[in-house]
C-alpha cells in the first residue's frame, strides 16, 4: 500500500471534498411525498408495503481530497444510485450532498453545468462512449461542449489519449475498440477536462481478469500522477482492497461500515461485512503494527548499533512473513521514526495467513 | 413476459392441450354463432321494415353540402383583413413554386438568363441544364461512395438506362419534384417527430392526425389542396409532403426515444447543456433511425409523385396515365418500367445510407482528400455540362439512339390477345360467375343494420364495450353520408384481394421460413416489389384482362401479398431455435412442430401482417377506380375531375373510415392472442 503512504495524512485534512448527509434515494410514484408522510425516515416495511424501492437510504459519508474512496457491495445495493447522486444525475429524494461545503442539490443549473464541465468526470459501468464519434471525438468532446476551440481541444485530447496508451486508435470509431480500449477511452474523456472529483461505476466489471488487473495497475499509476479524489465502485473485494484508501460497505441502499480494508478486516462491524471479508488474503491487507505485541513504551536503537532484523510497523504480514519465519524468537518492529514499538512472533503471523481459509472449507479440500 | 417464457407456457399447454383446446373453440365458435344470429335476425326483419335493410335516404346527412360551403367560405370570403386566405394560399403556392421552377431547370429547361450590367450593358443567354452524362456519373459516384463498386454500377446504370430508353425528360421531371418535395417532407417530418418528442400534449394531437394522414387515400386530400393551392406541380408537391410525412415523424420520435440512456448521461456528466444534449447527443444517436424515415419519405414521394400526374404534375406517372388512357400498352409499360428503374436507384440508394458505414474523418489528411467524392461530383458536372454545349448528345441523349421496347410489348400484347385470349377469357368470366359476383351481391344485398350490428358485436368480443364504440361510429359513417353501396363495393373488392392476397401469401411464407436461403431471396424480391409504386401494378394486369373487376382485383393481390408473405416469414422465423430444438426432443414431427408450435406463435404477427395487406389492398382498391371499378375510388376520382370537394373528402373519409374497422378489429385480435400466448 504505498499509495495509502503517500496520502496516509487525508484524515488530517478538516474539510472533506466530497460528503452526503443523511442522502435517501427512493424510487416510485411521487417519492418525496411519500417521504414526508414517513417524516423522511420511512422503515423498510412501510417501503414495502407502498411498493417503494429504497435504493439508497440514510448515507452518510466524507470523501477527503487526494483519496481513493471505494463503494463495495452486492448488485443491486445501490451503489451506481449513490454515485450518481452525488454527480447529481439523481436528484437525491433526501438529503444533502456537499461538494466542497456546498449543497449541490441547492445548485441551479447553470451552475451545475458548470461544475459538471470543469470539476467532475465519471467512467461508466458501462462505458458510454458516443458510437458516432471516434475516439479523439469522444474524448473531446467534454471540452467541445465548454466551447473550447478546435485546435486546444483536440491537442488536450491527444495528451490524455497518450496518458492512457491509445494514441495509435485515434481515429477509430468506438465498435472497432475491445472493451478495454473502450473503457480507457471512457477514462480519458472524463480526465479530459482535469476534474477534481473523478467518478468511476465499477470501470473494470464488464473486463476478463487480465486486463482488469492491468487496468488496475494502469489507475494507480495515473492517480499517482494525477492525485485525484476518487469515487470508486466495485464489487471486487479484490479489487477494493487494492485499491482503496477507505471502503465503504453498502448492503440494501445502506452503508454498513466505513473504514480502511485493514479496519474492516480486523473489525468487522457485523456478521454480513466479516463474510465479505472472509476470503481475503490477511495476509496481504493488515498489517505488522495491527497484530504485534506492542511495547508499552517505544525505544529507540540506534540503527546501526541493532544487526537483528527490524520490520517496519506499516508492511504488511506477507511482506514479513519470511523474516519472521526464518527466525527462532520474536521479530522487532519499528515505526516509521525508526523506533521499536512492538514484537511480532511466528505464532501470530501463521494465525494471520490461515486464519479466515480455516472457517471457509480449507480442512475439507 | 419473454417469448422463451410463451414458449414453456405453449409446451405445457400441448401436454394439455385436450383440455385447453375446448374453451377456445366455444369461444370462437359463440362469436360465429353470434354474428350468424345477428345477421339471420336482420334479414328478416329486413322484409318488415324497409329502414333496417337499406338506409333511408331521408336520413342522409348531407355532409358534401356543408363541407363545400365551408370550403367556399374559406376560398371566396375568409379573409385575414390584408388579404384573403386564397391570396394567402396562392402566395405561398408561388412561393412553393420557387425552388420547383430552380430543380426544372437544372434538370430540363435550363435557364434563360437577362442582365442588365451598367458597362456592358444587356447582357442575354442560355445557361444550359445538367448534361445527362453528369447527372448518370453523379449518380454512380454517389452509389460508390455509400457502399462501393456494386452500388456504383447499379446507381450509374438505372440512370443509364433511362437515357437509353428514351425516358430521360420525364423521369427527370419526376426527379425533380422528388428532389424538392424530399427535402420538404424531411424537414417537417422532423420537425414534427420532435416537437411530439419534446411535448406531450403535441404528441397526443399528432399520432391521430398521423394515422387519419396514413389511411386516407392520398386523392380524397387531393381535392381541397387543388382549391386552395391551384392546378398544378406546387400542388402535387404538397400532396406528396402530406402522404409521405408520417413515417418521417414516427421514425424521429422512435429514433430520439430509444437513445441510450448510458449515451445521455455520458452527455450529462460531461457538461452538455440541454441543446448541446440534443443537437450532439440525440440526433447523432437517432440518425440511424431518421435515415430510415427518410428512405422511407423517398419512396412514398416517388409513389406519390406518380399519382400526383393526375392534378398537374408532368412526368413518368402522366406518361402512364395517358398511355392508360388511351390503352397504348407498350408506352405505359415503358414509362412504368422506367419509373421501377428509379424507384430501384433511389431506394437502393437511401437504404445504403442508412446502414452506411460511417465514413471516418480523417484529421491527418487534408480538406480535397475529405471531401473527394463531393468535389469530384462537381467537377463532372461541370465538366460534362461544358462539353454539352459543344456537343449536342452530350447535353441531351440523341433520338436517334432511343431503344423502345414499346413494339415489343405491343406485340406481346397482340400475341396474347391471339393466342391467350380464350384461356384468360375463360379465367375471368369464372372469377366473375362464380367469386365476384356472388360475393359482391351478398355483401350489397346485406341489410346495413346487419353489418353494423357484427361490426359492433366483434368489437364487443375483441375488446369490450370501449372497442365496440370506437369502431361503431366509423361503421356508421358511410350510411350516414350516403355512401353505404360504393363502401360496400369497396369492402367486396378489398376483401376478396385481401382473401386471395392471404391465401397465396401465408403459404408462401411459411415455405420460405423453412430455410435460410430462400427466406433471403424471398426477401430481395419483397423489397423490391415493396419499391414499387401501385400504379405501375396496373399496367400488366390491363394488359391480361382488360379493364373492369378481374383486372383490378389482381392488380389488388399482387400489390397486396407483400406483407402477408413478409410477416408470416418473420412471425415463424422469429422463434428462438432453442424453443424449436426443444419441440424436437420432445418428440414432434416437422409439420407438428409448425402446426403446434411454430404457427401458433407466428399468428399475432400473421394478423398484423393482414391488417398491412387491408391498408395496401384499400390504398389499390382506390387506384383501380382508372380502370373501370365503380367503388368509392371511383366517387373520388369523379370529385376530382368536377371539383367536387365535398364528395371528394366525404368518399375519402369513407375509405378511411373501412380501414380505421378493420386496423382497430384486427390490431384487438393480434393483441388477445398475444396475451393468451402471454406474449405481452
Ligand atoms: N430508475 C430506477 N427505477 C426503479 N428502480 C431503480 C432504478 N434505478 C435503480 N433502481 C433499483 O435500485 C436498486 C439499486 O440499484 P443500483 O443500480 O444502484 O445497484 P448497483 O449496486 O449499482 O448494482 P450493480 O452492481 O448491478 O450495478 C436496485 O434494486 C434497482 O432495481
Ligand atoms: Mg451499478
Amino acid at each position: 500500500m504505498n499509495l495509502a503512504t503517500q496520502t496516509a495524512d487525508f484524515r488530517n485534512e478538516p474539510e472533506p471534498k466530497l460528503a452526503c448527509r443523511n442522502v435517501w434515494k427512493i424510487f416510485g410514484n411521487r417519492p418525496r411525498r411519500f417521504m414526508a408522510r414517513h417524516d423522511n425516515n420511512p422503515s423498510d416495511e412501510a417501503l414495502a408495503a407502498d411498493n417503494y424501492i429504497g435504493a439508497v437510504r440514510r448515507v452518510n459519508l466524507d470523501v477527503y481530497p487526494g483519496e481513493i474512496f471505494v463503494i463495495m457491495g452486492l448488485s443491486g445495493s445501490g451503489k451506481s444510485t449513490i454515485v450518481r447522486c452525488m454527480s447529481r444525475l439523481h436528484d437525491p429524494t433526501h438529503g444533502e450532498i456537499l461538494f466542497d461545503g456546498r449543497d449541490l442539490s441547492k445548485v441551479g443549473k447553470k451552475d451545475l453545468i458548470q461544475i459538471r464541465r470543469h470539476k467532475m468526470g465519471m467512467v461508466f459501468q458501462h462505458f458510454g462512449l458516443l458510437p458516432h464519434r471516434n475516439v479523439l471525438e469522444n474524448v473531446a468532446f467534454p471540452l467541445e461542449v465548454q466551447g473550447k476551440g478546435k485546435r486546444k481541444r483536440i491537442e488536450r485530447a491527444r495528451e490524455v489519449i497518450e496518458l492512457v496508451g491509445l494514441e495509435d486508435r485515434i481515429d477509430n470509431m468506438p465498435s472497432e475498440l475491445s472493451g478495454g480500449e473502450q473503457q480507457r477511452v471512457g477514462i480519458a474523456r472524463s480526465l479530459a477536462v482535469e476534474p477534481e472529483v473523478w467518478f468511476l461505476d465499477e470501470p473494470f466489471s464488464a473486463l476478463d481478469p487480465l486486463i482488469r488487473s492491468e487496468m488496475q495497475d494502469e489507475f494507480l499509476r495515473l492517480q499517482r500522477l494525477l492525485h485525484k479524489t476518487i469515487v470508486f465502485i466495485t464489487h471486487d473485494f479484490d479489487e477494493a482492497i487494492r485499491l482503496a484508501d477507505r471502503i465503504a460497505i453498502m448492503k440494501d441502499g445502506e452503508i454498513v461500515q466505513t473504514g480502511t480494508p485493514e479496519e474492516l478486516l480486523i473489525n468487522p462491524a457485523n456478521d454480513y461485512v466479516a463474510e465479505f471479508t472472509s476470503r481475503i488474503p490477511r495476509g496481504k491487507v493488515i498489517s505488522a503494527q495491527a497484530v504485534m505485541d506492542p511495547l508499552p513504551r517505544p525505544e529507540a536503537v540506534a540503527s546501526d548499533e541493532y544487526d537483528a532484523p527490524l520490520i517496519s510497523c506499516e508492511s504488511t504480514i506477507d511482506e514479513c512473513a519470511q523474516c519472521v519465519l526464518t527466525q527462532k524468537g520474536p521479530v522487532a518492529v519499528s515505526d516509521l521514526d525508526g523506533k521499536i514499538v512492538g514484537r511480532l512472533n511466528r505464532e501470530t503471523v501463521i494465525e494471520t495467513i490461515f486464519s479466515n481459509t480455516s472457517d471457509n472449507g480449507y480442512e475439507s479440500s | 413476459m419473454s417469448l422463451h417464457e410463451a414458449v414453456l407456457r405453449k409446451e405445457t399447454d400441448l401436454l394439455s392441450s385436450e383440455e385447453r383446446l375446448k374453451p377456445r373453440h366455444l369461444r370462437t365458435l359463440g362469436s360465429l354463432a353470434g354474428m350468424v344470429a345477428i345477421v339471420t335476425a336482420m334479414t328478416l326483419l329486413a322484409r318488415q321494415f324497409a329502414w333496417v335493410g337499406d338506409y333511408p335516404d331521408a336520413w342522409i346527412a348531407p355532409f358534401e353540402d356543408w363541407l363545400n360551403v365551408a370550403m367556399k367560405w374559406l376560398i371566396h370570403e375568409c379573409s385575414f383583413g390584408l388579404f384573403t386566405f386564397k391570396e394567402f394560399t396562392r402566395s405561398l403556392a408561388w412561393l412553393a413554386g420557387w425552388p420547383f421552377k430552380l430543380g426544372m431547370g437544372l434538370l430540363i429547361k435550363g435557364f434563360d438568363i437577362a442582365l442588365s450590367l451598367p458597362v456592358a450593358g444587356r447582357i442575354e443567354f442560355h445557361l444550359p441544364h445538367l448534361s445527362w452524362v453528369g447527372v448518370a456519373g453523379c449518380a454512380a459516384l454517389l452509389g460508390h461512395y455509400l457502399q462501393g463498386r456494386r452500388l456504383a454500377l447499379i446507381s450509374g446504370g438505372c440512370f443509364l438506362y433511362l437515357a437509353l430508353f428514351g425516358q430521360w425528360a420525364s423521369a427527370m421531371e419526376t426527379f425533380a419534384s422528388i428532389l424538392i418535395a424530399v427535402p420538404l417532407g424531411v424537414i417537417v417530418g422532423l420537425l414534427l417527430g420532435v416537437l411530439s418528442y419534446w411535448s406531450k400534449t403535441a404528441e397526443i394531437i399528432i399520432r391521430p392526425l398521423l394515422d387519419m394522414m396514413q389511411t386516407i387515400p392520398i386523392f380524397a386530400y387531393l381535392v381541397p389542396i387543388l382549391f386552395l393551392f391551384g392546378f398544378g406541380p406546387v400542388s402535387a408537391m404538397l400532396g406528396t409532403v402530406i402522404y409521405a410525412v408520417p413515417p418521417m415523424v414516427r421514425c424521429t420520435h422512435i429514433g430520439l426515444r430509444a437513445v441510450p440512456d448510458t449515451q445521455l448521461e455520458a452527455g450529462i456528466i460531461s457538461g452538455c447543456t440541454r441543446t448541446q444534449l440534443f443537437l450532439k447527443v440525440k440526433m447523432p444517436s437517432a440518425l440511424h433511425q431518421i435515415m430510415i424515415g427518410i428512405n422511407q419519405v423517398i419512396m412514398l414521394t416517388l409513389n406519390m409523385v406518380i399519382i400526383a400526374s393526375m392534378i398537374g404534375a408532368g412526368g413518368l406517372g402522366y406518361d402512364v396515365l395517358t398511355a392508360l388512357r388511351r390503352l397504348h400498352i407498350g408506352r405505359g409499360l415503358e414509362a412504368g418500367i422506367a419509373i421501377v428503374v428509379l424507384a430501384i436507384a433511389l431506394d437502393r440508394l437511401s437504404q445504403a445510407a442508412t446502414q452506411g458505414k460511417v465514413r471516418k474523418k480523417s484529421f491527418s489528411m487534408g480538406f480535397v482528400y475529405n471531401h473527394r467524392y463531393s468535389l469530384a461530383g462537381l467537377f463532372l458536372l461541370v465538366l460534362a455540362t461544358m462539353l454539352g454545349s459543344k456537343l449536342a448528345f452530350v447535353a441531351a441523349y440523341p433520338e436517334d439512339w432511343f431503344i423502345t421496347t414499346a413494339p415489343f410489348w405491343d406485340g406481346l400484347m397482340s400475341w396474347i390477345n391471339i393466342n391467350l385470349y380464350d384461356p384468360l377469357y375463360a379465367v375471368r368470366t369464372f372469377l366473375l360467375i362464380y367469386l365476384l359476383v356472388p360475393f359482391k351481391k351478398f355483401l350489397l344485398n346485406l341489410p346495413w343494420l346487419a353489418v353494423i350490428g357484427v361490426l359492433f358485436f366483434a368489437g364487443y368480443r375483441l375488446g369490450g364495450w370501449r372497442l365496440a364504440l370506437i369502431v361503431l361510429f366509423p361503421a356508421l359513417f358511410p350510411a350516414v353520408t350516403g355512401y353505404w353501396e360504393k363502401t360496400m363495393y369497396t369492402v367486396y373488392l378489398c376483401g376478396i384481394g385481401v382473401l386471395i392476397a392471404a391465401l397465396i401469401g401465408i403459404p408462401i411464407g411459411i415455405l420460405a421460413a423453412g430455410n435460410a436461403r430462400s427466406a433471403g431471396t424471398l426477401n430481395l424480391i419483397l423489397d423490391t416489389l415493396q419499391t414499387l409504386p401501385a400504379f405501375v401494378y396496373l399496367m400488366p394486369c390491363v394488359m391480361l384482362f382488360r379493364v373492369g373487376d378481374v383486372s383490378a382485383l389482381v392488380a389488388i393481390v399482387a400489390y397486396a401479398v407483400v406483407p402477408a408473405v413478409r410477416y408470416t416469414l418473420h412471425g415463424i422465423r422469429q422463434v428462438p431455435v432453442s424453443v424449436l430444438e426443444a419441440s424436437a426432443m420432445s418428440g414432434c414431427r416437422r409439420d407438428q412442430i409448425l402446426t403446434k408450435v411454430q404457427l401458433p406463435l407466428a399468428l399475432p404477427q400473421i394478423l398484423l401482417g393482414i391488417n398491412q395487406t387491408i391498408m395496401l389492398a384499400l390504398s389499390m382498391v382506390v387506384i383501380t377506380s382508372l380502370i373501370g371499378t365503380s367503388d368509392l375510388g371511383q366517387e373520388v376520382y369523379i370529385a376530382l375531375t368536377k371539383a367536387d370537394i365535398g364528395r371528394g373528402l366525404v368518399a375519402g373519409l369513407g375509405v378511411a373510415c373501412i380501414a380505421t374497422v378493420s386496423d382497430r378489429l384486427i390490431q384487438a385480435a393480434a393483441e388477445l392472442k398475444k396475451e393468451r400466448l402471454g406474449l405481452t
